[in-house]
């Protein structure tokens, strides 16, 4: 067994691989690349849309999903054409300054409050977050919180503030640090409330036998706005700002709107609800 | 069969064997350049004497414990369209994967083959050199000698490559069907609360390992029998 074999063997499985990638990259279309957050990909909505818009465009997106405040950045630099977030005050910023064009609003999914089936603390018929959040602080809650800086944590930290007030250190408020199925099923023993989004209040309030009830919807502050925006071609000249324009003028058309209001999770539930204009 | 099927719920088959292959020829790729980076430097490093050499052995042990976060976030800057290699459009191709699966498992194969190759027993170099070797001829004899040891050492290069996350993830993306394979596959699962498909993806990315490992180990034994011969270096 000389070294030559070894040798030629391993420059043959170079070669090949090489090769293999080589084929790989030219056998492919015109890729879109779309900036996107966790969230959105975890709700399984790009899998659901993106084969939908291949067929009727031929324009393949991949979807690169970070964290918003990464997404954002990876925009700025050109490392995408285009960016699909929720993170409206930022995208509306990063506009101003020039890193991307031609945003719009694509649609919303939200939050919800979340109490005791018998609401002891009559939040019912209130209209404004921040106003319940203001009655269950008066109440001494018990009011029971994520506590680990997601995207619900930030949501609900946001209303306190807003309501002016600052539960940290509260006996009734109880900061858990566990994801949000968990949560509930806490409240739900402590007879507390809390701040859900509805996909998992829906996905998770009859599997976990949850004696709950929404006590709170709709006001717009529990609202969570998703955005798409194109990557300034101006900053960023090899951005493909064609295909990203016809993307999203197929989201926002009203095509686009119904495929999304179409969206069902695992479960059966409208988790986004469309809103361009 | 389909009890394994219902557990990769939204993840079909054909997209799982892609997952699958990509993870190989990336891997596979990434440990290729690693050796021939690794290895000629492994044997200068052990049968030269140089200024420098103990620091250049140093860093290569340091570098044995990059942090794979470290080296995606640096390849990132470097491949971005700001960055230095940003003409290259490499960012988010299974090539700047290979790349950051390269760094990482490169200083892994060195060190270990460098080790390798310094244990091999003086006696064999003073054989050779009564035999009237060359010094080129007494370098292919140790390295012969040290042979298992550095499959042993490309074994971990490998491990290294196929079980990263961290870099593969910054500088792939983990986009669906492109740069997606089985580690960054079961962080996604993870992150859904797909506990099941992510252990399932893990049994099989252990069970490729296994196959890559047995398929090195092959190529060991054979070495080692071949050594038996002791085929000259006429």
């Amino acid at each position: 067994m000389g070294y030559s074999f070894w040798l030629k063997t391993w420059m043959a499985g170079l070669m090949l691989t090489l090769m293999l990638a080589g084929v790989k990259a030219a056998a492919e279309t015109i890729h879109l690349r779309c900036a996107s957050t966790t969230s959105t990909e975890n709700s399984g909505l790009f899998k659901y849309l993106l084969p939908i818009f291949e067929k009727k465009t031929g324009i393949h997106v991949d979807v690169v999903a970070v964290g918003t405040g990464a997404a954002i950045e990876i925009g700025k630099r050109g490392d995408a054409d285009m960016l699909m977030v929720h993170a409206k005050a930022q995208e509306l910023q990063a506009v101003q300054e020039g890193y991307f064009v031609n945003r719009h609003d694509l649609m919303y999914n939200d939050f919800v409050i979340i109490g005791p089936a018998g609401d002891p603390l009559q939040i019912k018929g209130l209209t404004s977050a921040v106003d319940a959040f203001k009655k269950i602080y008066a109440a001494g809650g018990p009011f029971v919180s994520r506590g680990d800086k997601s995207g619900t944590n930030v949501k609900e930290l946001a209303l306190w503030k807003a309501a002016g007030l600052d539960p940290k250190g509260k006996p009734w408020y109880l900061e858990v640090g566990q994801g949000m199925e968990k949560t509930q099923r806490l409240a739900n023993e402590k007879r507390a409330y809390t701040l859900s989004d509805r996909g998992t209040w829906l996905a998770t309030k009859d599997k976990d036998r949850l004696e709950m009830q929404i006590v709170l919807e709709g006001d717009p502050s529990l609202f969570n706005q998703y955005g798409v925006m194109v990557v300034n071609p101006e900053k960023h000249p090899q951005v493909k700002y064609k295909e990203a324009m016809t993307f999203i003028n197929w989201l926002t058309s009203p095509e686009g709107q119904q495929t999304i209001a179409a969206f069902r999770d695992a479960h059966g539930n409208q988790l986004f609800i469309p809103n361009a204009k | 069969m389909s009890d394994l099927l219902s557990f990769l719920g939204g993840l079909d088959l054909q997209e799982l064997w892609g997952i699958v292959w990509l993870s190989l020829w990336v891997s596979a790729a990434a440990l290729m350049l690693a050796t021939a980076i690794a290895l000629p430097l492994a044997a200068l490093l052990a049968l030269r004497r140089f200024p420098g050499r103990d620091a250049v052995i140093n860093t290569l042990h340091t570098f044995m414990g990059l942090p794979p976060v470290v080296v995606g976030l640096f390849l990132y800057l470097l491949l971005s369209r700001q960055g230095l290699l940003g003409f290259l459009s490499l960012l988010y191709t299974p090539g700047a994967m290979v790349l950051a699966q390269t760094i990482l498992a490169w200083p892994i194969v060195a060190s270990l083959a460098h080790a390798a190759i310094v244990n091999v027993d003086p006696v064999i170099r003073q054989a050779a050199v009564t035999l009237g070797a060359t010094p080129r001829q007494q370098a292919v004899t140790i390295i012969k000698e040290a042979r298992y040891g550095i499959i042993s050492a490309i074994m971990a290069g490998f491990g290294r490559a196929n079980a990263e996350v961290g870099a593969v993830l910054i500088v792939g993306g983990n986009i669906a069907g492109y740069t997606r394979v089985m580690t960054t596959a079961i962080a996604l699962e993870t992150d859904k609360g797909n506990f099941e498909l992510g252990i399932v993806l893990g049994i099989i990315l252990l069970a490729l390992a296994l196959l890559a490992n047995l398929a090195l180990r092959r190529l060991q034994r054979r070495g080692r029998g071949a050594g038996l011969e002791m085929s000259s270096w006429a």
